[in-house]
């Protein structure tokens, strides 16, 4: 009994502690290190905060580098796949086309109409920064899902303006360095944003789900979203402005729980807009 | 002189193939999600630390997979230290393993990897969510982890077979 426990120690002594062949540090040594790190980051210890700037900066960069394969790979399993169905998409949208070509000329009418409410009311938001940025790096981890963006404070990106792919969201600024940004997906579990479900007009919290849809949090217990409803920012808080589409709704048959599909397929951005809103004065 | 310098480069290449792995691993952080499969993952540069640190452990430095782990945390985002923290366990994990075993055996060191990746994890999990405040998926942790597992088994087969090849032994 005594011997084994001996054995146990030595063997822990052994592995920890000692150097090893060709081994400039000792494990225990920069486990300890990593430890201090992680506790002073916690703090925001200052030079911490200049370590994680600088790294960022150079791992941003080769990561993309490093990334170009794999990227490469991801473009010609697309292009392969757009082609195997492009004849059966080329007639849906040729449909849809007809259709929305129709809802356009009602749909503009109510934009104009809505415009000349909302300065009535001074509450007509513009553009305020407008910045495109290229995607970096798009390693979604199966915990965090994040992307980084080409343009940092240098470009005028700051915290918590918000991400657009074309006209619709895809997240929100979270981290600026001077060159780089990361953004915070709509699907990451930590997201939260102040959503309006249309037609019914309904207020709720959308949130991520570290998959790729997303849920209602904090709606009322009994309301049961329309299957066909549209999700927009609500303008609450007045982080994002009011009506970017963010996606719709599907009702799961079975639990009757209702998830929300984005417009956006996070895991193709290549290019998105990064842009902050202002209300527009006289 | 500088003949032999740079053959001496050239043949000592395959040697430091594991810890360029390890950076381009870290560096790319391939993650298939263009494949449409949400729920597969893995964690590469835990089944490369352990395999090398239980078989060879003098082709991964401390101090370089230390600095693996400050860039692993910067590009999946996560606060610094935390993945140079949990490669450093792997390491002990793997160190002790070797310490302890007389007739190495690869479903014993699979078995092991298990109990490592397992508490490795756990810890990884707690700190962020206690100590971070971070929100985190229980599920996808717990299906890269199967995942982890079940890959070292494939992974440790070409580890070994490259290592034949390039250590000869």
């Amino acid at each position: 009994m005594e011997t084994s426990r001996d054995d146990f120690v030595i063997a822990i002594r052994s592995a920890f502690l000692k150097k090893g062949n060709q081994q400039r540090f000792s494990l225990i040594a920069l486990i300890i290190f990593s430890t201090i790190i992680i506790s002073l980051g916690r703090v925001n210890f200052k030079p911490i905060d200049y370590l994680k700037i600088t790294l960022k900066e150079v791992v941003y960069r080769s990561s993309f580098i490093i990334s170009i394969p794999e990227n490469y790979t991801k473009t010609i399993y697309q292009a392969v796949k757009n082609h195997l169905v492009l004849y059966s998409e080329f007639s849906n949208m040729q449909n849809e086309i007809k259709k929305i070509k129709g809802e356009k000329k009602v749909s503009d009418y109510i934009v104009i109409e809505n415009k000349r409410l909302k300065k009535i009311f001074e509450d007509y938001i513009v553009n305020a920064k407008e910045t495109v940025a290229k995607v970096l790096i798009d390693k979604q981890s199966p915990f965090l899902k994040t992307i980084v963006l080409n343009k940092g404070s240098k470009d005028n990106v700051s915290l918590g303006m918000a991400v657009l792919d074309g006209e619709y969201l895809v997240g929100k600024v979270v981290e600026v360095n001077y060159l780089t940004s990361r953004i915070l997906l709509l699907s990451d579990l930590n997201s939260k944003i102040p959503a309006t479900i249309e037609p019914d007009g309904y207020q709720a919290i959308l949130s991520g789900t570290g998959k790729d849809f997303g849920i209602i949090q904090y709606s009322k217990e009994n309301y049961i979203p329309n299957k066909n409803g549209i999700v927009y920012t609500s303008g609450s808080g007045e982080i994002f402005k009011a009506g970017i589409p963010i996606g719709k709704i599907e009702i799961n048959k079975l639990n009757k729980e209702a998830k929300i599909n984005f417009f956006s397929d996070f895991s193709q951005l290549k290019f998105v807009t990064v842009l902050s809103f202002k209300k527009e004065k006289e | 002189m500088i003949e032999f310098s740079k053959n001496s480069i050239i043949s000592n290449f395959p040697r430091h193939v594991p810890i360029l792995l390890l950076y381009i691993a870290v560096l790319n952080e391939f993650d298939f999600n263009y494949l449409g499969t949400s729920s597969f993952s893995f964690n590469f540069p835990f089944i490369l630390i352990f395999y090398w640190s239980l078989k060879k452990s003098e082709s991964l430095g401390y101090g370089l997979i230390f600095i693996a782990g400050l860039f692993n945390d910067v590009v999946v985002g996560l606060p610094i230290g935390i993945s140079s923290l949990n490669y450093l366990l792997i390491c002990g994990f793997a160190s002790y393993l070797r310490n302890i075993t007389l007739s190495p055996s690869l479903i014993k060191d699979w078995i092991f990897f298990l109990i490592s990746i397992l508490v490795v994890n756990s810890l990884n999990y707690s700190l962020l969510v206690l100590f971070f405040s971070y929100e985190l998926d229980l599920s996808a942790l717990v299906t890269n982890i199967v995942f982890t597992f079940l890959l070292y088994f494939l992974f440790a087969h070409g580890f070994q077979f490259y290592q034949k090849i390039v250590f000869g032994n």
